[in-house]
């Protein structure tokens, strides 16, 4: 399959009081139209940066990121990125949050895309609701649901279900992965939850700790839906975990 | 429907218990000290009632309502925009921020002696003053509520293509407008509390003009007491007013549940 996502020996630091720091060194992969990546690595090692200067946030001082061949110099909504933080936006229905990447089309257009993935993420009978009123898990959907409306090819997912509770992110795991198997972009995903990883990615690069590198690359083999107590998952895990140096 | 009858109760019966305290208070005060010039409750009662008969009530509440009005949404139109340019934009912070800090300690009243020069005795000297007085709390808080947007919606408005005016519009005006509120609500305070002092200038009308006229025409310390009334009475009613606008569920989350 074509690659979808190249990122060519990309290099970054942060300058600081004491001089730079190296936060990324040579970070060469790629990532094929379709596939989902998961980037796993210690907290702190520099995998947001990552995905910024891939999703076209930041730049990068060595290297280069190139999305279908053509190198990425801005955001663009080709490619949206999930946060752990969230961004739905306080002011605007659940509706309006949906309807918010659809711009250009007709109004009617957009109101029937917006609820076609506010009920595709759960959150039918809420489209009026303002996002103060919903829990933490629902704002996710919306999230979801909003990157997801305008289609967009690449899906970036930066810890997206880190600041839910643990019942709650596990829920959200397994709608994660039936959402995505019926919109199937590219995706990409950065978590230090390595049971995430393998519960969701085909793929799973393994990040050192600052300055990060690739520490190695994993293929996830089986199929879904995934068992996560399986041997083959547990003895994955044991891996992954030691090549992290846990 | 009896819990929200209790609801209602109680909401009611909650500030009349110290207000009632209140006015026995002030009743015993004067009539314990035999007071020949402050007036009892009830003689404030009769001069309303007098000022109502004579038709000056209206008259003197509608032109000092009037006059807040137009200062007030003159204050707004400015203040508003600039604060949120001066919130976004930093070279206009940079260029506007101070001389709006060296206007702002000014109190309004200083401003009555060119306020004459300028603008004569009538409407146009009090409406300036309460201009200046609800201008700057609206520019302060509108600068702070654009400058103070989680970069996480700018971030993800900037991801979904939008930028420029669009954001503008879209993101970093609502994202401000609860505390443009709160300053639209400070300023509305403010702009009543210079009033009396605006009205000094007053031709012949107006809530500060029955004050001061109603002492310097005849010591009737009734009718000074009955415009104090009424400004604290209508001062509760505009607030409560602009309070419904912080009831809205565009900028409840700004709030707090």
């Amino acid at each position: 399959m074509a690659d979808k996502i190249r990122v060519k020996n990309v290099a970054k630091s942060f300058g600081t009081s004491r001089g730079a720091l190296p936060v990324l060194e040579g970070i060469d992969f790629a990532v094929g139209d379709g596939d989902f990546v998961a980037l796993v690595g210690p907290s702190g090692c520099g995998k947001t940066t990552l995905l910024n200067i891939i999703a076209g946030f930041e730049r990068p001082d060595e290297g280069e990121v190139s999305i279908d061949g053509i190198p990425v110099t801005g955001p663009s909504p080709r490619g949206i990125v999930i946060s752990q933080l969230g961004s739905v936006f306080p002011w605007l229905t659940v509706r309006q949050n949906v309807m918010f990447g659809l711009r250009g089309q007709p109004i009617a257009e957009r109101r029937r895309l917006a609820d076609h993935y506010a009920h595709l993420v759960g959150l039918e009978g809420f489209e009026n609701a303002y996002p103060h009123e919903l829990s933490g898990g629902m704002l996710k959907r919306v999230e979801v649901a909003r990157a997801l409306a305008p289609r967009p090819e690449i899906l970036y997912m930066d810890e997206p279900l880190a600041a839910l509770d643990a019942l709650t992110r596990f829920r959200m795991r397994l709608e994660l992965r039936r959402i995505l198997a019926q919109e199937r972009p590219t995706c990409l995903l950065v978590t230090h939850d390595v049971e995430e990883a393998i519960h969701l990615a085909d793929r799973i690069l393994i990040l050192s700790a600052r300055p990060a590198r690739i520490e190695g690359i994993v293929d996830v083999p089986f199929p879904h839906p995934r068992k996560l107590s399986s041997p083959e998952a547990v003895q994955l895990k044991e891996d992954i975990l030691r090549t992290l140096g846990a | 429907m009896r819990p929200s009858a209790a609801a209602v109760r109680s909401t009611l019966l909650g500030p009349l218990p110290l207000i009632a305290l209140f006015i026995g208070a002030w009743w015993l005060a004067v009539v314990s000290t035999r007071s020949l010039i402050v007036p009892t409750p009830w003689q404030v009662g009769a001069g309303l009632v007098e000022l109502a008969r004579e038709g000056l009530l209206i008259k003197h509440v509608t032109s000092s309502l009037y006059r807040v009005l137009v200062g007030y949404l003159i204050a707004a139109a400015l203040a508003i925009p600039l604060g949120i340019c001066m919130g976004w934009f930093k070279g206009i912070f940079t260029a506007v921020n101070p001389l709006i800090q060296i206007l702002r300690p000014i109190s309004p009243i200083a401003w009555i002696p060119l306020a004459i020069i300028w603008f004569g005795v009538g409407d146009f000297s009090p409406m300036f003053l309460i201009f200046l007085s609800a201008f700057f709390p609206m520019v302060v808080n509108a600068t702070t509520g654009a400058h103070t947007i989680d970069q996480q919606y700018i971030r993800a408005a900037r991801n979904f293509g939008v930028s420029g005016l669009t954001l503008f519009r879209l993101v970093v005006f609502p994202a401000a407008v609860p505390h443009i509120i709160v300053g639209m609500r400070v300023s509305l305070g403010v702009a009543w509390l210079v009033l009396v002092a605006a009205e000094m200038i007053a031709l012949n009308s107006g809530l500060g003009f029955l004050i001061m006229d109603s002492r310097n025409a005849g010591n009737r310390y009734d009718l000074v007491v009955a415009g104090m009334v009424l400004i604290g009475v209508f001062g509760l009613l505009l607030d409560g007013l602009i309070r419904r606008l912080e009831g809205l569920k565009e900028v409840r989350w700004r709030y707090g549940r």
